[in-house]
């Protein structure tokens, strides 16, 4: 039954997937070596469309991988199955969390957690911007580094800043445009 | 019911408007969720990542069903992951049935480009937010430096430094307060 199997390719992904979206590729790669659903080229355009489309790039993964498998029904078996172990461990987790809340130990925890996450959202967020902002290519040299910088991204992003600063507007507001500004000055080029 | 119904709602915005993975929802989830609905603050969002990094599952699900069930129990916890989910479910399929080559569409490359940039600004806004939150002291600069400069230079996974980060808060805590 290729539904249930859908379901419980993707519960495990989702029950061993540590860390967040990418770290369900290597269970995608071992899918596309174990079953005909799709081949390991197509987990790379996977890869390209969830991240040029919104939502969290897992969960594009399975509805993806689920609708290329079996149409609807399919992705929407993926996608509950990549969902359901969160859901629930995270209600565990909540719970112990609650009553253990106001404990020395937690409290301490938490006061060593925060600054790491901070660490850990700062540098996704460089690793993604870092790319658009300098572009290198062959070895890496002062000169290289500077005749990489992309001056139109540089632009964007310090108007961005200085725009997000001043008028606190919905994030979407800036999203939509910046891709107007990408299309119209071809940011690619 | 209508409780259900705006978290259904409100997540399907959040997930409906975040390009680019979990970090990328944080200044959506600052917007929708802290500002808007008060349904947690500042610091339980950033508790809630630290958690949804060292548990399975994708993170942003992991948020989600934190805050639904933080607010209304078990079915706050599906209708907030219903909610995150759904609008990725609607513009895969699109994409999947009509348009394979969407990726490599020039204008989506363009399009993506300005994104990201503007993904990039909002993401450090937010930062500066957690900064406020997160780092109260010295000891609390060193591991946020550590983390970012270790997240860059090794290749190993966050899992990795959100346990040790645990362990140096409650070991520095031991310490400090056996003093």
């Amino acid at each position: 039954m290729l539904y249930l199997r859908l379901f419980y390719e993707f519960f495990k992904a989702g029950l061993f997937a540590v860390g967040g979206g990418l770290a369900t590729l290597p269970f995608l790669y071992d899918m596309a070596e174990k079953t005909s659903w799709f081949t390991s080229d197509m987990v790379m355009d996977m890869i390209a469309i969830s991240e040029s489309t919104p939502g969290p790039i897992g969960i594009n993964m399975a509805t993806y991988a689920g609708f290329t498998t079996a149409g609807v029904l399919g992705s929407i078996c993926a996608t509950v199955g990549l969902v359901f172990p969160s859901v629930v461990i995270i209600i565990m987790v909540y719970k112990i969390l609650e009553k253990f809340k106001g404990s020395q130990l937690v409290q301490s925890v938490f006061y060593g957690l925060r600054p790491a996450v901070t660490g850990l959202i700062a540098a996704a967020g460089f690793s993604a911007v870092y790319p658009c902002i300098v572009r290198l290519s062959g070895t890496i040299t002062p000169a290289a580094i500077l005749s990489g910088i992309q001056w139109k991204a540089v632009l964007l992003f310090a108007v961005l800043y200085f725009l997000i600063k001043k008028y606190k507007k919905h994030p979407i507001v800036y999203i939509a445009a910046s891709a107007a500004i990408g299309i119209l000055f071809q940011f690619t080029a | 019911m209508k409780e259900l119904l705006d978290l259904f709602l409100t997540f399907a915005r959040v997930g409906g408007l975040t390009f680019g993975g979990g970090y990328a929802m944080l200044p959506m989830l600052q917007k929708e969720v802290v500002e808007k609905r008060h349904w947690a603050t500042e610091e339980e969002i950033m508790d809630y990542y630290a958690i949804g990094q060292c548990t399975p599952g994708i993170i942003a699900v992991n948020t989600a069903t934190f805050i639904g069930y933080k607010t209304r129990g078990v079915l706050g916890a599906i209708a907030a992951t219903a909610g995150m989910v759904f609008p990725s479910l609607v513009i895969i399929m699109v994409i999947a049935a009509f348009l394979r080559n969407f990726a490599e569409l020039e204008i989506v490359k363009n399009a993506f480009a300005g994104i990201r940039i503007c993904v990039g600004v909002l993401v450090l806004n937010a930062v500066q937010k957690l900064w406020k939150g997160g780092v109260v002291d010295r000891a609390t600069l060193v591991i946020c430096i550590v983390v970012f400069a270790g997240m860059l230079i090794l290749d190993v996974s966050p899992v990795v430094f959100v346990i040790g980060a645990g362990l140096a808060g409650w070991l520095l805590k031991k310490a400090g307060g056996a003093r």
